[in-house]
């Protein structure tokens, strides 16, 4: 009988991790079959060579627990140097009808990667007949990128949502950082989102005024920093999931800011 | 053609046999109970006499896998060291990528799925054991499962495995009652475990895991349980007799 013949080609369940863990069935990228992949890709990875590809990374994006959940409020603006390449772009990215994720950086970098972490998201939820927490979901995350680090990724995204311990935020970027806070804000003008932010922030703060304190310190941002601009997203994360709430124009906001008596800060 | 030399070979009538004659090896092992109370759950196991030379403090049947989680496992105690350092390993796995402790039905299906594994792949055999584990979730509520070598597992609200097990079963599905405290729920483990081991208190391990975690009963208290049911088996035999010469109606 001729099958007798063939060699076993399934390895032996130790060797095939993915069988045994399948907590890390990542996607796995083709890298440069080279002993240190990291070091061979330095040359087009490294800030300022020439080769380095021109990724749009301007940006403001903010997100704060509060006592009714998250807020989490983004522009909108791409930018490849001085050149604006988008007024529109969603920079907020729906992982599942209760976790949210911001876009930083690399625009394909946190869309893949967090559509990919959204597909984890699912299978943990079948496995295990229960939603994933926050801090799992971005713990996946942190691992997926950690396998890629020095290769290139550019990524800086929070991860929220509300689980079983509450409303949960997690900063999660390209080198490997997780953290966890109950406010943060990425991308180059975020400097001036914290000031708004830190100004005006309170754990009570009321649903209107959490809203109004996201949009207020994304627009800030957006009129100093040149690299932040076109419209301020702005979602809810509550206890059965996230809401969309606004979608303000930043010139808009100026005309309609500008015309009220400033709010009371500090 | 024999159909019980390979472990990938289906007979004709669907059975694998190499996966029931693990299941034979399991009922050669010495007798396992769990029980589960209303807020504790308790494992049992025969201990084989010590031999003379023999430190019996080094043979410890039962088998914490976290603060919260414990197993015994009957039949091929190297195949249960495997399993258990396997289990461990994946309770920290765990603690790691979720930054949250295993609930005790993912264990148990890790396990169960690594048994499984095992009886699908040429060159391996199954894993001679089945395991009871036992445990509290974040929910607060005792669990208590069984896995086996075909890499079946299941929720059980008492249960016994290895030498015996049938009679043991029997006597639990006879005596058992939801919501038991926990002296009822070690009483009652120690009772169905005296069915089988004749020699009595010393030859049995009683480990009781309640929402503060585990604790290994000393051989003290397992026999002042001992003497308690001996006490009220004897007050029964004493009825019994009484109500024997004089006819009932």
């Amino acid at each position: 009988m001729e099958f007798l013949n063939l060699k076993s080609t399934v390895p032996l369940p130790e060797e095939d991790s993915t069988l045994l863990s399948p907590q890390i069935d990542c996607p796995k990228f083709v890298i440069p079959n080279v002993s240190n992949p990291v070091e061979f890709l330095a040359k087009y990875t490294a800030p300022g060579s020439k080769y380095a590809l021109d990724i749009h990374h301007g940006t403001t994006t903010l997100a704060f627990k509060f006592k009714h959940g998250v807020i989490v409020a983004v522009d909108s603006r791409a930018t490849g140097g001085n050149y604006i390449a988008s007024q529109s772009v969603k920079k907020i990215i729906e992982i599942n009808p209760y976790l949210l994720g911001t876009m930083a950086g690399g625009a394909a970098d946190c869309s893949y990667w967090e559509r990919e972490l959204g597909r984890r998201c699912r299978l943990y939820e079948l496995r295990n007949k229960e939603r994933i927490s926050v801090a799992a979901a971005s713990k996946l995350l942190a691992n997926m990128v950690y396998a890629y680090k020095g290769m290139g990724l550019s990524m800086g995204t929070m991860v929220t949502g509300w689980d079983k311990k509450g409303p949960g935020l997690f900063y999660v970027d390209s080198d490997g950082t997780r953290l966890t806070n109950h406010l943060f804000s990425v991308g180059s003008g975020a400097t001036y989102a914290y000031g708004i932010l830190d100004a005006g922030y309170r754990h009570d703060l009321s649903v209107e005024e959490a809203i109004d304190l996201g949009r207020r310190a994304i627009y800030h941002a957006t009129h100093r920093d040149a690299y932040s601009g076109g419209v301020v997203n702005l979602y809810h994360v509550k206890e059965n999931g996230w809401e969309v709430i606004s979608q303000d124009d930043v010139t808009e906001l100026y005309y309609k800011y500008t015309a009220e008596p400033r709010p009371p800060l500090v | 053609m024999s159909y019980d030399r390979a472990l990938t070979v289906f007979s004709p009538d669907g059975h694998l046999f190499q996966v029931e004659y693990a299941l034979e090896a399991v009922r050669k092992g010495t007798c396992a109970v769990g029980v589960r109370g209303k807020d504790v759950c308790v494992l049992g196991v025969e201990k084989k006499s010590v031999l003379k030379l023999q430190d019996p403090r080094t043979i410890r049947k039962i088998a914490m896998l976290d603060d919260h989680v414990c197993m015994a496992a009957a039949g091929l105690t190297a195949d249960a060291r495997v399993l258990i350092d396997k289990a461990r390993v994946e309770c920290q796995s765990h603690r790691l990528n979720v930054e949250d402790a295993v609930s005790i039905e993912y264990i148990t299906r890790h396990i169960a799925t690594i048994q499984q594994k095992y009886t699908q792949r040429g060159g391996v055999r199954p894993f001679g054991i089945s395991t009871l584990i036992i445990g509290f979730d974040s929910d607060k509520v005792p669990k208590l499962y069984q896995t086996d070598p075909s890499g079946i597992y299941a929720a059980w609200k008492a249960n016994a495995v290895g030498r015996s097990s049938k009679t043991v079963r029997e006597f639990l599905e006879q005596n058992y009652k939801d919501d038991m405290s926990r002296d009822d729920s070690i009483k009652l483990t120690i009772k169905s475990l005296l069915e089988v081991v004749q020699t009595g208190a010393k030859n049995i391990e009683i480990a009781v895991m309640d929402i503060n975690g585990i604790k290994f009963l000393e051989s003290s208290e397992v026999e002042a349980v001992t003497a308690i049911i001996e006490a009220e088996n004897a007050a029964e035999a004493e009825k019994k007799a009484k109500k024997g010469p004089s006819a009932s109606s």
